[in-house]
């Protein structure tokens, strides 16, 4: 197994440092994406809250795998080229912003109401509050859940696999056909995922425990 | 509209129908087991034997930590070794299990913990054995708490199953493209009419989920 | 501290379960041909996304081509009359992997052999000659294999085939995707994600057969002599497939199927294809 990593340690790597890149782009994205639906959702305004909701429930209920395939294959034959990274990025990007959109939306509420109230009666508009009292309040509070969904991002980041996306497993999966080695090819690219997602999720869960 | 009405063709929406119910009977079955083994494993994780549960906790944390499609390949390769052969439709379910019953885990021992422990104490004060108050007390509370999350997970698995046509298992993606490689102008009515079967799966059992929620919260 | 090294030993421990089912491959010795004999099945590895060679059929949900038939034809004379076959389909990642590891008895999928490939399995005497060649739009400026050896171009094709391997070897320069599927490097040509697809010429044949906006070029620019994979060691179902191949050949059945499938397939050399 070692002799087969120092053979095709480049290509791993490229699919490491792919995996690496896709997910934290789609998890900048779907932060800001996820938290403007998020707001949205908990607005007076019924008719952004309606929005919001079709969003959130649309890209919840429908695999990612296909999403994904939507903008690889059926996109480019009607709007625009874009190579599997982008495809891949971009349906993880709205995949991922419906479940952290729930996430911030949870953790908005769970934030006192009285805050609000308070914030408001000291004389700073709804935004002002928002912005400066009940964001950086929930984010405090939703940090262990979206550390959690960033470690669920890097593991669904393997169907770039299926859009030839350059990632880890399309590279894992490169490695096995071309050395016949399928196990060691194959465990070899479950260690390159555990060195990002297994530290991640010890640390959510001491967060976590902290919070407690 | 000629072309959504061949793409739409009684012959290709039978065939998508069977893609789909592969799909919803490798759901069941593993939701079935996964949430077997999740409350058995979350139970091991919550109670702490010594030893035990730190081996049982960690190799949850190395599974639930790995893509799925990973565990899937692994699945379709590894167990045929030990001499039984598998189909991809017992390779899917054994691998959704293996994966989603670790998550599950996760939520289940959660889910006990945020059942105040005064609970068990109180159960015990009374005269229960410890798994007395486990079934009958400190379990059912939690799973009402854990519906939201049970519910989720489930309809994670339901999408996950897209996830096995790269072992070849004949469910609703994998349907759509052999209908659309050989046909390649049917690409968005396929793309369209798959996303809908899913999106009302998964949306009715959300809806199911909070109906039950309601009921019993 | 204690704690500490305990966490440390306890990481090794799936490792170390991963390390022994790893270890416990090619442990089986068993004669496939042998078992089968006894249930009188034999479990082919096929492919049911390329035309022509094994294509699933919308209709009866059964995958038909002239890698069926053969596999059929084959495990009758195999094990007689009343003999049956059962098929499970596989990508090109997947068919090694399920020959190595027992899932399936014999592949035959449209393989070409290879000299990498025969340090894993074995392989009977060819049953097909194919030649890689070129799927492009009608009217591309594509015409040869030369075309693509430039920087811009993208040539499509699926994981672990011969194909990569040649192109990176014709026409180094250009850049290669893979796909899991001929249906999916198929569709991926057709969204615009590469200028030209690469396969053997009787599956882009098959493609182009009923895609008429696309079009096979620049004739074959190498050999594919396809043939039936079985796991290494398994000397006596190879020897009884190689006896029944020749069986097939003799009294037309080969002639019959091989007619049936690329008879009417307009610029395919079928003469050269049975290499006769």
């Amino acid at each position: 197994m070692i002799t087969l990593f120092m053979n095709n340690w480049q290509t791993y790597l490229t699919g490491f440092w792919n995996t690496i890149l896709c997910s934290v782009l789609a998890l900048i994205f779907s932060l800001v994406i996820g938290s403007a639906f998020a707001i949205m959702e908990i607005l007076p305004n019924k008719v952004l809250r309606i929005i919001a909701h079709i969003y959130i429930e649309i890209f919840r209920n429908i695999p990612l795998l296909v999403i994904a395939m939507f903008f690889y294959i059926v996109i480019p034959q009607y709007v625009m080229k874009m190579d599997g990274f982008t495809a891949g990025t971009i349906g993880l990007t709205l995949y991922t912003s419906s479940f952290i959109a729930e996430t911030v939306r949870a953790g908005i509420q769970a934030v006192d109401s009285g805050q609000m109230e308070g914030a408001r009666a000291n004389g700073l508009t709804y935004w002002q509050a928002m912005r400066y009292i009940v964001l950086p309040q929930a984010y405090k509070l939703v940090i262990p859940p979206l550390g959690n969904q960033f470690i669920n991002l890097v593991k669904n980041s393997s169907v770039l696999a299926f859009l030839a996306g350059f990632d880890l497993m399309y590279q894992g999966q490169s490695v096995a056909s071309t050395t016949f080695q399928t196990f060691s090819a194959y465990i070899i690219v479950g260690i390159f995922y555990l060195i990002i997602t297994l530290p991640l999720s010890y640390y959510m869960r001491y967060l976590e425990k902290k919070m407690v | 509209m000629a072309l959504l009405e061949q793409a739409y063709s009684f012959v290709n929406m039978r065939f998508l129908f069977e893609g789909l119910a592969v799909t919803l009977e490798v759901s069941v079955i593993s939701i079935i087991f996964s949430f077997i083994f999740g409350l058995i494993f979350g139970v091991i994780r919550y109670i702490e034997v010594p030893y035990f549960s730190a081996v049982v906790g960690f190799i949850i944390d190395i599974i639930r930590n790995l893509p799925l499609l990973l565990i899937i390949f692994f699945t379709y390769f590894a167990i045929p070794e030990l001499g039984i052969r598998m189909t991809p439709m017992s390779a899917s379910i054994v691998a959704l299990v293996v994966f989603e019953s670790m998550m599950l885990a996760e939520v289940v021992r959660s889910g006990i913990q945020a059942v105040d422990s005064g609970q068990m104490e109180g159960a015990r004060a009374n005269g229960l054995t410890y798994f007395q108050a486990m079934r009958y007390i400190i379990l059912p509370q939690a799973l009402t708490k854990m519906i939201p999350p049970l519910v989720s997970q489930f309809i994670s698995l339901i999408k996950d199953t897209s996830l096995a046509t790269i072992i070849v298992l004949p469910e609703l993606l994998y349907h759509a493209q052999i209908v659309y490689s050989q046909n390649t102008t049917y690409m968005l009515p396929m793309y369209v009419m798959i996303a809908l079967m899913y999106f009302v799966v998964c949306y009715i059992l959300s809806l199911a989920a909070r109906y039950l929620e309601r009921r019993l919260g | 501290m204690g704690k500490k090294l305990r966490r440390s030993l306890l990481f090794l421990l799936p490792l170390l379960i991963i390390f022994f089912l790893s270890g416990c491959s090619n442990t089986q010795e068993k004669n496939i041909y042998q078992a089968d004999k006894k249930t009188k099945t034999i479990t082919w590895g096929i492919k049911s996304d390329t035309r022509l060679f094994g294509l699933m059929n919308i209709k009866t949900g059964q995958s038909e081509g002239f890698d069926i038939d053969m596999a059929k034809a084959l495990t009758k004379k195999i094990y007689g009359k009343n003999a049956k076959v059962k098929f499970v389909t596989t990508t090109i990642t997947t068919k090694i992997p399920l020959l190595k590891n027992g899932n399936i008895d014999a592949v035959i999928a449209a393989m070409t052999i290879t000299p990498e490939r025969k340090e894993y399995v074995d392989f009977s005497t060819p049953y097909f000659n194919a030649g890689q060649s070129l799927l492009v739009k009608k009217g591309s400026s594509i015409t040869s294999i030369k075309d693509l050896n430039k920087k811009n171009i993208t040539v499509l094709a699926v994981k672990g085939s011969t194909a990569v391997a040649n192109i990176e070897k014709y026409a180094p320069k250009a850049k290669v995707l893979e796909y899991d599927d001929y249906g999916q490097a198929f569709t991926a040509l057709k969204s615009g994600q590469g200028d030209a697809m690469t396969t053997d010429n009787g599956i882009l044949y098959g493609i182009a057969k009923e895609n008429k906006g696309y079009a096979v070029v620049g004739g074959t620019f190498t050999n594919e002599p396809y043939g039936i994979a079985v796991n290494k060691g398994q000397k006596q179902l190879l020897h009884a497939i190689n006896k029944a191949l020749a069986e097939l050949k003799e009294d037309g059945t080969y002639a019959r199927l091989a007619n049936k499938w690329f008879g009417d397939v307009a610029g395919f050399n079928l003469k050269e294809a049975e290499g006769q």
